[in-house]
């Protein structure tokens, strides 16, 4: 098992596998095919892109243009639409090109698919899957860099998924097909080409189950998607300075795995929280709440969180690369809550 | 009327100051655009750019009527339409490059131009983001009586949001002075509006507001100078929207790296054509005798410099400093 492929190939193969799997599984989105409509393209069964980042490519090739829809412009009807479709009987999968359109969205997110079981008795399950890429750091400017799971895990009644690694995504993304529940499953944009061990074949990795990146007794870093690598990145360097870091990634957010998060700290007794999003009402806010009140006794020192700072994204490059966690910010806030400074790079 | 009528009507259309506003504005614009593809490509500007070569017709024949009070909203192809809205090519082209010196300091970047002292209200990275914000600009001018039009700038893609049309039916119910001119380039990134759109035509949906709706050759910037122009009046008359639709393409692909497959291969060769906008406007200067091949190059030789000047000028320019991460945000706080 040593094929390494990126998080873009993993997702487009368990897109691939789930259509494969259930005929009821669809895919739309904008330009998620690219040129439909257009004779010369269509007559050679040619997609003009396979989506914005690459992620569905080669999909209406294989499941033809049924099953694999390019929208219009429209995302309030493009994820309103996937809502129906899952109502009465499809499994859609809907792309968002960013998830900075949430808000042309968020009453099918939030009105519409997070509340339809339960405002109409447990009668309708909403098996529908909302893709959408997020996060800075690649100059795209405010409107498309923001980072946006926080908001979305206060509605009860979505699930929400970060995947952290090429393996996570495709196994995560199949889970979240088979679920019965909206799930909205967000991309980190800075992971898309991060290649990692990924095997060939059908797998899930279960939704509500956070896994120990790397194991340590020091300190713990709870990291969310991409900042799961770079707190990795941080725990290398802290090895090197004597502390032990272990990794937790709750890889979903809603449901959160509370007792993997409380274990370890049982077990270090010193918690740093890594999330992209703004800090008010963030993950990272959550998780901290959660674990003082569950394990204040086990604390021998206040949380600390690092958060991109309370401003929308910044197009300028420098400022862009301030506003996002960096494996220092991590390596600071740790050496708070071992009170040791010498171990902040100089 | 006869044909001589008919070419005396034609040449009296513009006055020589505006023959020659129209021709330095769509160069400049090509000029820039130019640039910033090279600047893009080469890393002294941005990662990324979706340039306006060959749709400057619109953006020009349009602002050919604004005044500085006048308000545009624009898209995330907004280059030429800051430009044609008075924008100054150095801070434009600074803020491109993420500079302190850039008309938003550096914090916008391409999606994001925009110039309030020249009323350029924005470009938006949102599709169809600009469309209510207009609504607003012509309720802000219908309450103030300030007699300013609004032009709302939006793609055909556009044209499927909900706002575009929530945005025509409330300008139409409230007699807002907005004019919403779409450029039809047939394109929203890969996907093709004969697809995407149930419409025959765009203008066909200002029927269903109760508005006027015309589709024109976007590539005639004396059509759109001339269309748009009676909507303007019309607007600022107090008569309420319209919308126009002007049919034209995009040289580029929709960002600088699109291989652009799915256009066919007389599409990837428009631009070598008569359609092409600055090509059709020199004809028909050269036909009216409104500027000679000399004036033409004059000009075009000015721009050159300009636009070299203005990418020296961000290339040049510093970052802004780190504390601007944290500026901004509210007024107060
Ligand atoms: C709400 C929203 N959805 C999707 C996108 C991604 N996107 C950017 S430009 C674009 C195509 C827009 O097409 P059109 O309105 O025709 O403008 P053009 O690019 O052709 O000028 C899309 C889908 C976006 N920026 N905003
Ligand atoms: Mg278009």
């Amino acid at each position: 098992m040593s094929r390494q492929i990126t998080t873009v190939q993993a997702l487009n193969e368990a897109i691939k596998l789930a259509m494969r799997a259930d005929e009821r599984v669809i895919v739309m989105g904008e330009d998620v095919v690219g040129g439909t409509g257009l004779p010369h393209l269509e007559e050679q069964n040619i997609e003009a892109v396979g989506g914005a980042f690459r992620v569905t490519k080669g999909c209406s090739v294989e499941f033809g243009r049924e099953r694999v829809l390019d929208t219009p412009i429209s995302e309030n009807t493009i994820v309103g639409t996937g809502v129906g479709a899952a109502i009465t009987g499809l499994r859609p999968i809907v792309e968002v090109m960013f998830n900075d359109f949430l808000g042309y969205c968020l009453d099918a997110v939030m009105n519409q698919a997070a509340k339809f079981r339960y405002m109409y008795g447990g009668k309708a399950n909403v098996p529908l899957v909302v893709r959408m890429p997020f996060g800075a750091g690649y100059g795209a400017g405010a409107q498309h860099s923001q980072t946006l799971y926080s908001m979305v895990t206060s509605v009860p009644g979505l699930k929400v998924v970060v995947p952290s690694s090429p393996y996570d995504a495709k196994g995560l993304l199949l889970a979240a097909v088979e679920d019965n529940d909206p799930v909205i499953f967000f991309e980190s944009i800075s992971l898309y080409g991060l290649k990692g061990e990924v095997p060939e074949g059908y797998y899930t990795i279960p939704l509500g189950k956070a896994e120990i990146k790397r194991a340590g007794s020091d300190v713990t870093i709870v990291a969310i998607g991409n900042m799961v690598q770079r707190a990795l990145q941080a725990a290398e360097q802290l090895a090197a300075k004597g502390i032990d870091a272990e990794v937790v990634d709750p890889r979903t957010l809603s449901p959160l795995d509370e007792d993997t998060i409380l274990a370890s700290v049982e077990k270090t007794n010193r918690l740093v929280i890594v999330d992209e999003s703004n800090p008010r009402c963030s993950a990272a806010a959550d998780i901290a709440a959660i674990v003082q009140e569950k394990a204040f006794d086990n604390l021998d020192a206040p949380i600390k969180r690092v958060n991109a700072p309370h401003t929308p994204v910044p197009f300028s490059k420098p400022l862009e690369d301030l506003y996002t966690p960096s494996a220092e910010n991590i390596i600071r806030a740790v050496a708070e809550v071992v009170n040791d400074e010498s171990i902040i790079p100089v | 009327m006869s044909n001589t009528q008919t070419q005396q009507t034609q040449a009296n259309i513009l006055s020589a100051e505006k023959t020659r506003w129209i021709y330095r504005k769509m160069v400049e614009i090509r000029k820039f655009e130019e640039a910033v593809i090279k600047g893009t490509r080469n890393g002294s500007l941005g990662p990324f750019a979706h340039t306006s070569d060959g749709q400057e017709a619109v953006a020009v024949g349009t602002c050919a009527h604004l005044n500085e009070k006048d308000y545009i909203t624009s898209t995330h192809r907004g280059h030429g339409h800051s430009i044609a809205k008075g924008g100054d090519l150095n801070t434009l082209m600074a803020e491109m490059a993420g500079k302190a010196t850039g008309c938003d300091k550096g914090k916008g970047g391409s999606l994001h131009l925009a110039d309030l002292t020249k009323g350029n209200i924005g470009a938006n990275g949102v599709v169809g983001g600009g469309l209510p914000i207009a609504c607003g600009a012509g309720l802000t001018a219908k309450l103030t009586k300030s007699g300013a039009v609004t032009v709302a700038f939006f793609g055909d893609g556009a044209n499927n949001q909900g706002v575009f049309h929530e945005a025509l039916n409330l300008a139409a119910i409230w007699k807002l002075p907005v004019v919403f001119v779409c450029e039809n380039n047939k394109y929203g990134e890969y996907t093709w509006n004969g697809y995407a759109t149930a419409a025959t035509k765009i203008s066909d949906r200002a029927a269903g507001y109760n508005i006027p709706g015309k589709t024109i050759n976007g590539n005639d910037v004396v059509e759109v100078y001339q269309t748009v122009g009676e909507a303007i009046e019309r607007a600022r008359n107090g008569e309420g929207p319209s919308l126009i639709e002007c049919e034209t393409f995009r040289i580029q692909g929709h960002g600088i790296s699109d291989p652009q497959i799915y256009k066919t291969e007389e599409e990837k060769q428009l631009h070598l054509t008569d359609e092409e906008c600055i090509k059709k406007f020199k004809s028909y200067v050269t036909k009216h005798q409104l500027l000679s091949d000399k004036e033409m190059s004059e000009i075009d030789q000015s721009i050159e410099d300009t636009v070299e000047k203005a990418l020296q000028f961000a290339i040049n320019s510093p970052y802004p400093d780190a504390k601007e991460l944290y500026t901004d945000v509210y007024v107060s706080y």
